[in-house]
């Protein structure tokens, strides 16, 4: 499974990509393929304010649907629209037009609780 | 139930190996896909597919009895078989709630074969084994009624789709002939012998095919091996309910309860009511006079959205009138699609209702089986 080196990781399968005071918000490779075909995504509403851990998304494929958590506590400030029309760019490119959301996060101290890519490898084993 | 107490059939090293992801279904780990659940229906409903059906149950009931005792048992009329015939039936409570529901094969004069579900094999056998004639009854050898639980010796495979023709005769040689539609035959087939009957949970042509369960790496890959021209893929779990949901086949446990009978699940074709005496026919003759509560319905989404799951409730203008029972993203209408069960004078098709998702009301509309027509 990819586990790019540049990003940081939830224990829940988010991916986190930092970007100034806010971070860009995906599912990662392992998820998307224990998931299995995507076929809808529950965006949240821009301006949600959402604390860390809390269930801010949903994403479905065929057999299940699942949440997806604030890996911070933040602001809602984008949402990833294609995913509407497409939810199956979470399959193809999880770490890139599969993005879900983008957090304007309350301090960037918080970015210290994720995990590092090789802390991640070590959890999916 | 832990993974360990999990039982593998004679294929999971094959489904391993081919990368399929692997859950509990019915006490048994199987494969729900190898590569992707849209990919494997799509093959069924164009090519072909290839299912191991290892999980499902075998019971031989044999003996001079054992047309007439079956008769009691299930729903639809064992007379009408013939040697090397079947049909689809269901295993009743007293209540005529459904305990099962399965094909019965004839396969010799005195001889059935009950194709079970995986989950209910267990029970299926005590429940029919509890119900055997009473030995002290003086039936003597002229009722004679014997039942065996031969799961375990058997696998199984279905291959699903339009290409299954070419496949079978490039399995089992151009000069023999497929069985009719519901027919069983026994085979030779690469120095030993199986059991391919023309059935299906696919809505596609198809064949079932049991092998014992030293033959089934063999049988398995054979089929991987000469279906590769007709674009075969092996399928999981995953296809095989959106395939069966599609079609508006039943799924047990899910659409099919022992709080729920045929006749609620539309499906009293199944049911022979002229016979004098089967387990659970009074409530049924019952249910079928006052007309049924509720009534388990095909319905589509009229927006896209959320696909409908087990459990969503189902209303019209505002009242709750039931709850959905199977649901999906349908791969070859790409419409959410599911079955619910509604109280019955809101059960018409065209009807208008809502599904209720994560606190939100979707609009859909009922329609008429099956969900997915071929073109």
């Amino acid at each position: 499974m990819n586990v790019p080196d540049d990003l940081l990781y939830t224990e829940t399968h988010e991916w986190i990509r930092s970007e100034g005071e806010n971070i860009r918000v995906g599912i990662t490779d392992h998820a998307q393929s224990e998931l299995t075909d995507v076929v809808y995504v529950e965006l949240p509403k821009m301006d949600r304010q959402a604390n860390a851990k809390e269930a801010i998304a949903v994403v479905e494929s065929v057999k299940a649907a699942s949440d997806i958590y604030a890996p911070l506590k933040g602001t809602v400030v984008e949402v990833n629209k294609a995913l509407e029309a497409d939810p199956g760019l979470i399959n193809r490119e999880p770490y890139g037009q599969g993005w879900i959301l983008v957090l304007k996060i309350d301090s960037a101290d918080d970015l210290k609780q994720l995990k590092d890519a090789a802390a991640y490898r070590a959890q999916i084993g | 139930m832990t993974e360990t107490a999990q039982k593998k059939t004679p294929l999971y090293d094959e489904h391993v190996r081919l990368g399929a992801k692997i859950i509990p279904f019915g006490g048994w780990l199987m494969p729900v896909q190898y590569t992707s659940i849209v990919e494997e229906h799509q093959a069924v409903r164009n090519n072909i597919g290839i299912f191991d059906i290892s999980h499902m149950g075998q019971l031989i009931v044999e003996g001079s009895g054992a047309r007439a005792w079956l008769n009691t048992m299930l729903t639809n009329n064992v007379d009408k078989l013939q040697v090397g015939t079947g049909q689809y039936t269901f295993l009743l409570n007293e209540r005529s709630g459904i305990i099962d529901d399965l094909i019965v094969y004839q396969i010799d004069n005195e001889k059935f074969l009950l194709v079970v579900n995986a989950s209910r094999t267990d029970e299926d056998f005590i429940w029919l084994q509890k119900h055997l004639p009473a030995i002290e009854t003086p039936a003597l050898a002229a009722d004679e009624v014997r039942i065996e639980n031969r799961s375990a010796n058997f696998g199984g495979v279905a291959i699903q789709g339009p290409r299954v023709v070419d496949l079978f005769h490039a399995l089992f040689g151009t000069d023999v002939d497929l069985p009719p539609r519901n027919h069983i035959v026994d085979l030779p087939f690469d120095e030993t012998n199986v059991s391919v009957a023309r059935t299906g949970y696919t809505g596609e042509d198809g064949v079932d095919v049991f092998f014992r369960t030293t033959d089934a790496i063999k049988c398995w890959n054979a089929a991987l091996e000469k279906g590769k021209p007709f674009g075969i893929k092996a399928c999981g779990l995953g296809a095989r309910d959106t395939l069966r949901l599609e079609m508006c086949y039943p799924l047990n446990g899910s659409d099919l309860t022992p709080e729920r009978n045929p006749v609620e699940a539309g499906l009293g074709f199944f049911v022979d009511l002229t016979k004098s005496n089967f387990i659970g026919r009074d409530v049924l003759v019952r249910t079928k006079e006052s007309g049924p509560r509720e009534k388990l319905v095909p319905f589509r989404m009229k927006e896209k959205g959320p696909p409908p799951r087990p459990n969503y409730a189902v209303f019209d203008n505002g009242e709750r009138i039931g709850e959905v029972t199977s649901g999906t993203i349908s791969p070859s209408l790409n419409w959410g699609v599911g079955m619910a069960y509604v109280s019955a004078p809101h059960a018409k098709i065209g009807a208008q209702i809502d599904i209720e998702i994560r606190e939100r009301k979707f609009p859909a509309v009922i329609e008429a089986k099956p969900l997915y027509k071929k073109s």
